[in-house]
């Protein structure tokens, strides 16, 4: 399953203005960001920073006010069908069980789901059996491993994770990182992750960017030297600390200064 | 069970039966049936203590006693009649309803402009229109399947109103994540979601027009079981009187424990 596919991911000029009703804000000026093929980058930065703006642009549920996304020679005018999501929280169907909240991309697209591949998934990910289940009777761990397989199921290119394990608990979160790059490191999908956790960013990512807030900027690109797979007590070393603790000095220290939100 | 409904407190008791059939041990139906037959037996020695006549307030045996009196097949038709109407007017009232519920909730500026009229129709007493209607339709079934209609379908479109109204960005943003159309967000996303505060709707809208159907029988027409409750109240035939009200309350009742049935069916992952 090394086989490296699909096309590499080109932001160019993304500018987005949003219109309140104090006037006209600057959620993104130009960022320039190309995600190569298989690549797995994270993105993070203060609250407000419109990290989200750009996951959600990238996705084609929102459009930048100038600026191109492009996959490979695709222009992005909304949404793909190579580009799966996964959302803050599960973000599952509450009225749906787990298998219906899977098949949901397939269902809108009008294809008969991937029986089979959905069972190796929720296999994968420790749910199998959990198919029936309705996902209030799931905990937010195995709620969060469902909608990784949902936005898996259809075998996209590119994931886009919008803080997706923000809301878990520590233990949970270093479980489902773990996870992550295991699945990752199967399927090499080209990954946006954005988190407000640096350690998150640092454990899973090739390279991290910096956003500074508004104007929402790429203030710096911070490679990740860690050699793969990166066991869990990597973040217990003195690299890795040293790592995260740069990130965080650089995103309170941003001209302008803004008071910092971001949390490791 | 239908002579258990005349009192207050066992329609409380058999509107506990309604919504303890699903999950509830059969100890609570058996203390729920105990009461009620405490209840129903206590009326009866009561009554039959303080002598009170059958023209002020009959015992519950000789309610019971109509439902095998040769007054029942007559009572059956005009029930049938009552049924019809109902279900006519509510099946056009509460389709009406939904429907519009459903569109103008899409346009928000289009709501504000109607909803003032909506809440006027819902708080109009309907049976007030009645001699109206009967002035214009005559005195057959078409000005009560109207009123059952206008008294049925704001209360429907209120509700559901509400239900549809209920945005939830990050599962809108999911389904076109997906790929989803306008229409598919629109049956994947937003009828689900609307769904528990549809079936409250219906459920309020059928309740209302049950009420309103019997009212404009009571106007005048002379078919229905609401003509039925002004002849036996003007005859003092209380027991048929009774037996009447014991009916519409079952029929009130059933209607509750069906759409109560439906919201566990359609609904149920909202509790």
């Amino acid at each position: 399953m090394q086989r490296i596919k699909g096309k590499a991911l080109n932001i160019r000029g993304a500018t987005k203005t949003y219109r309140t009703q104090s006037g006209e804000v600057l959620a993104l000026k130009d960022v320039d960001l190309t995600v190569r093929p298989g690549e797995f980058i994270s993105v993070v930065g203060p609250s407000g920073c419109g990290k989200t703006t750009l996951l959600w642009s990238v996705a084609g549920l929102h459009k930048l006010t100038s600026g191109a996304i492009a996959l490979g020679e695709e222009w992005i005018t909304g949404p793909h069908p190579s580009i799966g999501m996964m959302f803050q929280e599960a973000n599952l169907l509450p009225w749906r069980t787990i298998r219906k909240n899977i098949e949901l991309p397939f269902e809108v697209r009008g294809h008969r789901p991937d029986t089979a591949r959905i069972d190796m998934f929720l296999q994968r990910v420790g749910l199998g059996g959990f198919g029936d289940k309705m996902p209030r009777e799931l905990s937010g761990g195995m709620q969060q491993r469902a909608s990784i397989v949902r936005a898996l199921a259809s075998d996209p290119t590119v994931l886009l994770m919008d803080e997706p394990f923000g809301a878990l608990d520590a233990f949970t979160r270093d479980e489902m990182n773990k996870l992550v790059e295991e699945i990752w490191l199967e399927s090499r999908k080209t990954v946006i992750l954005i988190t407000h956790s640096i350690a998150e960013a640092v454990f899973l990512a090739d390279k991290v960017y910096i956003m500074s807030a508004r104007p929402g900027q790429i203030a710096r690109v911070v490679d990740i030297p860690f050699a793969r797979p990166r066991p869990l007590e990597l973040m217990e070393t003195r690299e890795f600390f040293e790592l995260v603790n740069m990130i965080k000095h650089d995103i309170q220290h941003q001209p302008p200064a803004r008071p910092a939100v971001a949390t490791a | 069970m239908s002579e258990t409904v005349q009192t207050g407190a066992s329609i409380a008791g058999a509107t506990g039966i309604a919504s303890g059939l699903g999950d509830q041990g059969a100890k609570e139906v058996a203390a729920i049936i105990a009461v009620a037959l405490f209840v129903i037996g206590g009326a009866e020695v009561l009554l039959r203590l303080f002598e009170v006549p059958q023209f002020i307030l009959p015992t519950p045996s000789a309610i019971a006693g109509v439902f095998f009196s040769r007054e029942i097949p007559t009572i059956c038709e005009h029930y049938a009649y009552t049924m019809i109407e109902l279900l006519a007017g509510y099946a056009i009232g509460a389709s009406i309803g939904l429907v519009l519920a459903a569109v103008i909730t899409q346009f928000p500026f289009v709501e504000k402009v109607i909803t003032p009229y909506i809440l006027l129709l819902v708080t109009t007493p309907m049976l007030a229109l009645v001699p109206l209607l009967i002035l214009n339709f005559g005195f057959g079934f078409t000005p009560r399947i109207i009123a059952v209609a206008l008294a049925s379908g704001p209360m429907v479109m209120i509700n559901a109103a509400t239900g549809f109204r209920r945005v939830d960005t990050m599962k809108i943003a999911l389904a076109r994540s997906c790929g989803a159309s306008t229409l598919q967000t629109f049956t994947k996303i937003r009828i689900p979601m609307a769904m528990p505060m549809v079936i409250v709707g219906l459920m309020i809208g059928a309740i209302f027009g049950m009420i309103t159907a019997v009212g404009a029988e009571m106007s005048g027409g002379g078919f229905g079981l609401g003509s039925r409750l002004t002849t036996y109240s003007s005859t003092l035939r209380m027991p048929e009187f009774f037996a009447c009200i014991a009916i519409l309350a079952v029929t009130g009742i059933t209607i509750y424990a069906f759409f109560f049935w439906l919201g566990k069916r359609l609904a149920g992952w909202e509790s």
